[in-house]
């Protein structure tokens, strides 16, 4: 059995930072420089008025790590607040995805039944080709996105995860 | 007069001068021609020419590490810029407050590949603590006055300003220190009380404990030694000290145990390896420190006060963990230690230091002088013995052998004495260290304890100490090898010396009267005494090149991926403990 303090867990940290050059640059550097693992990344401003952009990384790593990674986020200059979302709280998460599936007969049918239970939309349609627009956790992503490989899939872009607590409190 | 137009150059200096900067080092290039030409035109700031930039980081070192002020850099854009990556990691490794101010070529070519351009925010972001491009005048003075701020305060580091041409050469508004707005970067000084009075309850309990502090106690300024020393004292519990840390707990005391780690004394290791509660004061478990970790002092509960939460937990667990600046801590420590009124367990610690003193009767820095061949340790003992009741001494070191004798031999009774490059091993670091701090203390002895093989890094510099007449005394302890090199190969390599013996040396006498110093020499231990009383006799800068034992190794030492208590002591232990293969790939 694996010691608990080994066991690499996925986390999802919120961090508020100034929206100014270099902090994207900044972020990446100290995840490629110490070797950490970044599953997904997405930055935007969130408080123009302010000048605040908020980042969603997506991480793993056992307890040490992901502890050195919030610990290294926050002494950052740019940095106002890290927050790890798992840790601190039930959060919800959400992440789009594009996809674009080109197929013909039976197999744009089934595309378009499975979009329909996955409550995919479609955001263009011609002939041979659908692009679906499908909203949800990651795991609804992945999935959707298996079962339209045998369908014709041909292109998929995700945003990466977006995610905020619940309840009233805010980062 | 607040209002008053400058350009941009001057407006840099007014935030020099504000930020209390009296010394710049630097050296001149087209980027910074115009804040050259405002150096010219002032008297409040003086600026010390270096001979290639990265002296000047390393001097501004010496500087920042024997004052306790922030150091000052002012280079070109491009090759001056890439010229100081080495010393701002230096300074980054050991904590060192440094602001470096760089040239840019003006921001309409920026990304052009533009004459002397080069991506120096990009270049510096991983070696320094933060770095800024100033895209216009209007945030020169606030960004140059953050930048002040961020490198002085919580963990001190190097902060780089990036400074395009037409930055420094518009007009603009200056702005004092005192209306701008620090809306970021606040590190928490004081710590929890809750985790220093578990802290107190914990060390009060121990049977076996053991102080391990390091540079962090020293960055927090004297009256953190000061602090330190009363709690040790305090206590009774013995002291050991990292390499950066010498001189925050006085050599002489007798609870001091030596430096611990690498080549740490073996009563420190073993010590760190045996107790039962450890306090890690300003230091932060590196790897030179803990040899192997997973047998890193198995049996002992751990407390560590750092002011940068990522020391903690990095390396090694540590069951209290306390944040914030060593001074604030130890005073509520002390506070609490008193109000408790603490009384650890006299029987035990008794037991313990009759433990320990068994550690210490190995006497595992002896040596013999005998013969005719200089021993490095008896040079820099006796250096120390000549020296140690002088009123106003400072060291610097290069990276080797040397290095190591000098933190065991010499002995630091107060902080901001020792300078030497811990975390990077910079080899080239001394003598530049040694010039900043001897323009900080004009009329202090300053020595830079230098091998043969690293003095040559930064022999350049000889020509600034000629310039400004600095005094500083290099002496070298020359093996005509690079003598740590030698030794890991010597005990890793079956003796396979590659490229580690020093060719074609220059005479450093010679070397020493070109450049307006004085050279000497000595090559029997019966010259070594007259040598030192010479050297300091001398108001010039002398190059002192000691001629030692070739092939002597420096112990104790741990070897790397080994644990604490499998020291080597002396040559007779390398046959039987051999290194791991996991310990091979270690540095
Ligand atoms: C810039 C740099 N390059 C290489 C090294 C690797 N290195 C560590 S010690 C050493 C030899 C130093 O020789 P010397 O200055 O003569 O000192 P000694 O060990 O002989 O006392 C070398 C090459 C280093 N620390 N720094
Ligand atoms: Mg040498």
């Amino acid at each position: 059995m694996t010691p608990k303090s080994e066991i690499e867990n996925s986390h999802t940290i919120a961090v508020l930072v100034d929206n100014e050059p270099g902090v994207l640059a900044r972020v990446i550097g100290l995840f490629a420089g110490r070797g950490y693992n970044i599953e997904s990344l997405t930055v935007a401003e969130v408080a123009a008025g302010e000048n605040l952009s908020r980042i969603t990384i997506v991480t793993s790593g056992t307890p040490m790590i992901i502890e050195q990674i919030k610990a290294q986020l926050d002494r950052l200059v740019p940095v106002h607040k890290v927050s790890d979302l798992t840790m601190d709280g039930p959060a919800v998460e959400r992440e789009l995805a594009l996809v674009k599936v080109a197929s013909s007969g039976d197999k744009r049918v089934e595309s378009l039944r499975i979009a329909d239970i996955f409550r995919a939309r479609v955001l263009d349609s011609t002939n041979d080709s659908f692009v679906f627009e499908i909203v949800g956790d990651t795991g609804k992503l992945n999935a959707f996105i298996e079962l339209m490989e045998p369908l014709g899939l041909v292109d998929v872009s995700r945003t990466g995860v977006v995610a905020i607590a619940r309840g009233t409190g805010a980062l | 007069m607040a209002n008053e137009q400058m350009n941009g150059s001057e407006i840099l200096l007014k935030c020099l001068v504000d930020q209390d900067v009296t010394e710049i080092f630097g050296y001149p290039g087209g980027a910074v021609l115009p804040i050259y030409d405002a150096i010219f035109n002032q008297n409040a700031l003086r600026h010390i020419l270096v001979r290639q930039e990265a002296g000047a980081v390393h001097a501004a070192e010496g500087y920042a590490r024997s004052t306790g002020k922030v150091g000052v850099v002012l280079v070109t854009s491009g090759p001056g810029a890439t010229n100081v990556v080495t010393g701002l990691t230096d300074a980054l490794m050991d904590s060192i407050p440094i602001v470096c101010l760089t040239g840019q070529v003006p921001t309409h070519l920026i990304g052009n590949d533009a004459f002397q351009e080069a991506d120096t925010t990009g270049i510096t972001r991983p070696c320094t603590k933060h770095n800024y491009l100033v895209k216009t005048v209007d945030d020169l003075a606030r960004t140059v006055h953050e930048a002040f701020h961020v490198a002085r305060s919580g963990r001190p580091g190097p902060v780089v300003v990036d400074l395009p041409k037409d930055v420094v050469q518009a007009p603009g508004v200056y702005t004092p220190p005192n209306k701008v707005k620090l809306k970021r970067y606040n590190p928490q000084v004081k710590g929890d009380l809750k985790a220093i009075k578990q802290a107190v309850e914990l060390l009060a309990q121990a049977k076996k404990p053991v102080f391990y502090c390091g540079g962090g106690v020293i960055n927090s300024g004297p009256a953190a030694s000061q602090l330190l020393t009363q709690f040790v004292r305090l206590t009774g519990y013995p002291c050991t000290l990292t390499l950066m840390g010498l001189g925050a707990y006085p050599a002489s005391d007798p609870q001091f145990l030596g430096m611990l780690g690498m080549h740490g004394t073996y009563e420190a290791n073993l010590a760190m390896h045996d107790c039962d509660v450890m306090i890690c004061v300003g230091a932060r478990f590196d790897d030179r420190i803990t040899g192997k970790l997973d047998e890193f002092s198995p049996g002992s509960k751990k407390i560590h006060i750092d002011i940068d939460p990522s020391s903690i937990n990095k390396n090694v667990r540590v069951d209290v963990p306390i944040i914030g600046d060593v001074a604030h801590v130890l005073e509520d420590m002390i506070k609490i230690w008193k109000s408790e009124q603490a009384k650890p367990d006299q029987k035990a610690l008794k037991a313990w230091w009759k433990q320990i003193d068994e550690w210490r009767a190995k006497d595992c820095l002896k040596y013999t002088q005998k013969g005719d061949v200089i021993k490095p340790q008896y040079a820099i003992q006796r250096l120390y013995e000549a020296t140690k009741n002088l009123e106003d001494v400072f060291i610097t070191t290069e990276v080797g052998q040397h290095q190591m004798w000098a933190a065991q031999f010499y002995g630091f009774e107060e902080p901001n004495r020792w300078m030497t490059s811990g975390g990077l091993g910079t080899m080239g670091y001394g003598l530049p260290a040694a010039m900043g701090v001897q323009v900080a203390h004009p009329d202090a002895l300053v020595i830079d304890i230098a091998g043969e093989a690293s003095i040559l890094m930064n022999i350049q510099e000889m020509s600034t100490v000629a310039q400004y007449r600095l005094p500083v005394k290099i002496f070298i302890l020359n093996n005509e090898y690079m003598g740590m090199v030698r030794q890991w190969q010597e005990l890793l390599y079956e003796g396979r010396y590659a490229e580690s013996y020093m060719e074609s040396l220059p005479d450093f006498v010679k070397l020493a009267e070109s450049f307006g110093a004085v050279g000497l020499r000595a090559e029997k231990p019966g010259d070594v005494d007259g040598l030192i009383k010479e050297m300091l006799a001398i108001d010039k800068a002398v190059i002192a090149d000691v001629m030692i034992d070739k092939t002597e190794n420096c112990f104790p030492m741990i070897p790397a991926g080994a644990a604490h208590h499998e020291m080597l002591l002396g040559p007779g232990d390398e046959a039987e403990k051999p290194t791991s293969e996991d310990g091979m790939v270690l540095v």
